[in-house]
């Protein structure tokens, strides 16, 4: 392949460019600590992007559906779930199977309320999310406010333990990603999904059920906002009222970054991992590079910044 | 269609919905009256100058920084760097302004430059407001961060008795939204240049054949919301003398919540003022009246988000009588 033909595979495919960002930065990091450590870090990236990933997934199909739909209610659902999945689990093995049905159940209630607002109120779903996520977070406070719940020690080993060095939880996310992205491609739905996001007037004319779809997908976000909850409750060994605070920005993040069209009808499964072991590693680099709290909070804002500006500026020039 | 008939049709609709529009313009007004009836019957004693000043002690940060994304809004942005852009202020106010006056004064001047540039930055390359305010957030932070590792710092004396002045008659806080709300909307909703920069969100293109330039209207709302967001960052400051960087994280999520609560809409520049300021005071009050109701703070953000609902609802019947006349 001569390199012009590979760098326009390389544009062509925007989530490369976050695969790429992220491998350079491992480079980075470890040869900074002389190759010390490279192995283990792989690991919790891969660990720590998996949650990424599961909201990212989420959050990038209420995306595809068009301009305005957002899912802000993520980060209280988080915590909700985690509550709920711990509490209901109560350090019983025999009981993983009630704490996982109760947040399945919680879920499916956050996505058709996040749903009927939007849909009742005629609000846009950045209000409408919003607001539920006001009461979510209420809820969550006084639902999990008693003792720390630890899980299960088995729950525990599946949400901490790896095979060859490769995290269960991440081999999980990624067999969910292919499932998600052939839901997204191959499906009725997903195309559905695409083509509202694209222009509804035109799926609407086209016989394409708008509401049913968007109703579909609001749950569809909001159950995996519910699984990242509890299996981030599992991971830290309990569920903390806090825990969801990072997955908004991290869930809008890694779907800009990850290559799909914030304005809805394009999106991108791959690049959500890509984008999320990006952003981890990136943490973790400046991490070891020693800077301070305060900085690698600056560079990840401006990190955001810049790439939601090239890439509007690729599309752009594509469109020229 | 008889010409004359349809002319009488439009004559019997108009009031209708000019009525409805009277609704909706005053539902902020009415959930704020109907707050207030509420905590008088719970605990009269409230409704005194003592009483206002400690429940309303920290409106007039959130009602500064509800008008500062009431602003934003109104070009059909969303600023969700605002809680931590305040953070950043209140920090800068602790340790700068306090120490360095001038250099601090510089600095909150660069605040808003750099609200200007991110205006800028939007319009030029077209991008999502909620993504780059979203990576604003983390710069602030970060900011705020690295001038206060731990909560500290001193807010300068003058400030501090500023915000503590002691009016006759009615509470400096009530003054002060007073004032805040009538100022605004002249400027907003009277003054010619308010009509154009609330222009810029209805109908942009209009706007831009008509001669204005859609990129200086945007930076100066963006560079106006800096400018509350600065002066929300300054009272709040005053009010607690010392900062912490997370000292206004939760006013992102409040101010959109005033905005809306104040009958603001997310497009066509639909904003009000004076609404806004309400809707701010709704919300604060709200937690007064759980507290007198003696239910668990831990339910005082739900009630905020109950609250929304509720008006949110209520405008949508109103709306919908509008459409549809009975």
């Amino acid at each position: 392949m001569n390199p012009r033909a590979s760098l326009s595979t390389l544009t062509r495919k925007p989530w490369l460019w976050s695969f790429l960002a992220a491998l350079l930065i491992w480079l980075a990091t470890i040869a900074f600590t002389g190759g010390a450590g490279a192995g283990s870090l792989l690991s919790g990236a891969l660990s720590f992007s998996a949650f990424f990933v599961i909201v990212g997934i989420g959050q990038m199909f209420v995306i595809t559906t068009g301009p305005g739909n957002i899912d802000l209610s993520i980060p209280a659902n988080i915590a909700l779930s985690g509550a709920i999945g711990m509490k209901l689990m109560n350090g019983d093995p025999g009981l993983i199977w009630l704490g996982v049905l109760g947040v399945f159940c919680s879920g499916l209630l956050v996505g058709c309320s996040n749903y009927a607002l939007i849909r009742l109120l005629r609000i846009p779903p950045i209000i409408a999310t919003l607001s539920a996520s006001f009461l979510l977070q209420s809820m969550a406070i006084a639902y999990g406010r008693s003792v720390r719940v630890q899980p299960p020690e088995i729950f525990y080993q599946f949400c901490t333990g790896n095979l060859w060095g490769v995290p269960y939880l991440a081999i999980s996310v990624v067999v969910l990603a292919v499932l998600m992205a052939v839901v997204l491609n191959r499906t009725l739905y997903g195309r559905w999904v695409i083509a509202i996001g694209q222009n509804p007037r035109a799926a609407e004319l086209a016989g394409g059920r708008i509401g049913r779809v968007r109703f579909a997908t609001y749950v569809l976000s909001a159950l995996l906002a519910s699984l990242c909850g509890l299996l981030l409750a599992g991971f830290s060994g309990g569920a903390s009222l806090s825990m969801g605070d990072e997955y908004l920005l991290a869930s809008i993040a890694v779907v800009v970054i990850g290559g799909t069209s914030v304005a809805g009808g394009f999106s991108n499964v791959p690049g959500i991992w890509g984008a999320s072991l990006f952003l981890y590693l990136l943490v973790s680099m400046l991490n070891t590079f020693g800077t301070s709290a305060g900085v690698r909070m600056i560079l990840t804002g401006l990190i955001i910044i810049a790439v939601i500006t090239a890439v509007s500026g690729r599309r752009s020039a594509r469109s020229a | 269609m008889n010409p004359s008939l349809s002319l009488s049709a439009q004559a019997l609709k108009k009031p209708q919905i000019n009525r409805a529009r009277l609704l909706r313009s005053a539902l902020p007004g009415l959930s704020l009256a109907l707050l207030l009836v509420a905590i008088f019957i719970i605990q009269p004693r409230a409704i005194s100058y003592m009483g206002m000043n400690l429940m309303l002690n920290l409106a007039v940060p959130i009602a500064l920084a509800t008008i500062a994304q009431m602003l934003i809004i109104t070009v059909n942005d969303l600023d969700l760097s605002l809680g931590s852009f305040i953070s950043f202020v209140a920090c800068v106010a602790a340790t700068l302004l306090n120490e360095h006056p001038l250099l601090g004064c510089l600095a909150l001047l660069a605040c808003i430059a750099v609200y200007a540039l991110i205006g800028a930055l939007i319009h030029t390359r077209n991008l999502p407001s909620i993504v780059v305010t979203l990576g604003m957030s983390f710069i602030w932070m970060g900011g705020a961060v690295l001038l206060l590792p731990a909560p500290g710092g001193s807010a300068p004396h003058w400030l501090q008795s500023l915000v503590r002045i002691k009016t006759p008659w009615l509470p400096f806080a009530i003054i002060v939204c007073i004032v805040l709300a009538l100022l605004v909307h002249a400027f907003l909703m009277r003054s010619p240049l308010g009509v154009v920069l609330r222009g810029a969100g209805g109908n942009p293109l209009a706007v831009a054949k008509a001669g204005w330039s859609l990129l200086r209207i945007k930076v100066s709302l963006y560079a106006l919301a800096g400018s509350f967001g600065v002066l929300a960052g300054l009272f709040l400051v005053g009010l607690t003398t010392s900062a912490d960087a997370t000292i206004a994280l939760r006013y992102t999520l409040l101010s959109i919540a005033g905005v809306i609560l104040g009958g603001g809409e997310f497009v066509g520049g639909r904003v009000s003022p004076i609404g806004a300021v309400l809707g701010a005071l709704t919300l604060v009050l709200a937690g007064s009246l759980l507290s007198f109701m003696r239910i668990s703070p831990d339910w005082q953000i739900g009630a905020q988000g109950a609250i929304l609902i509720l008006v949110l609802a209520l405008r949508a019947a109103v709306n919908r009588l509008e459409t549809r006349p009975l």
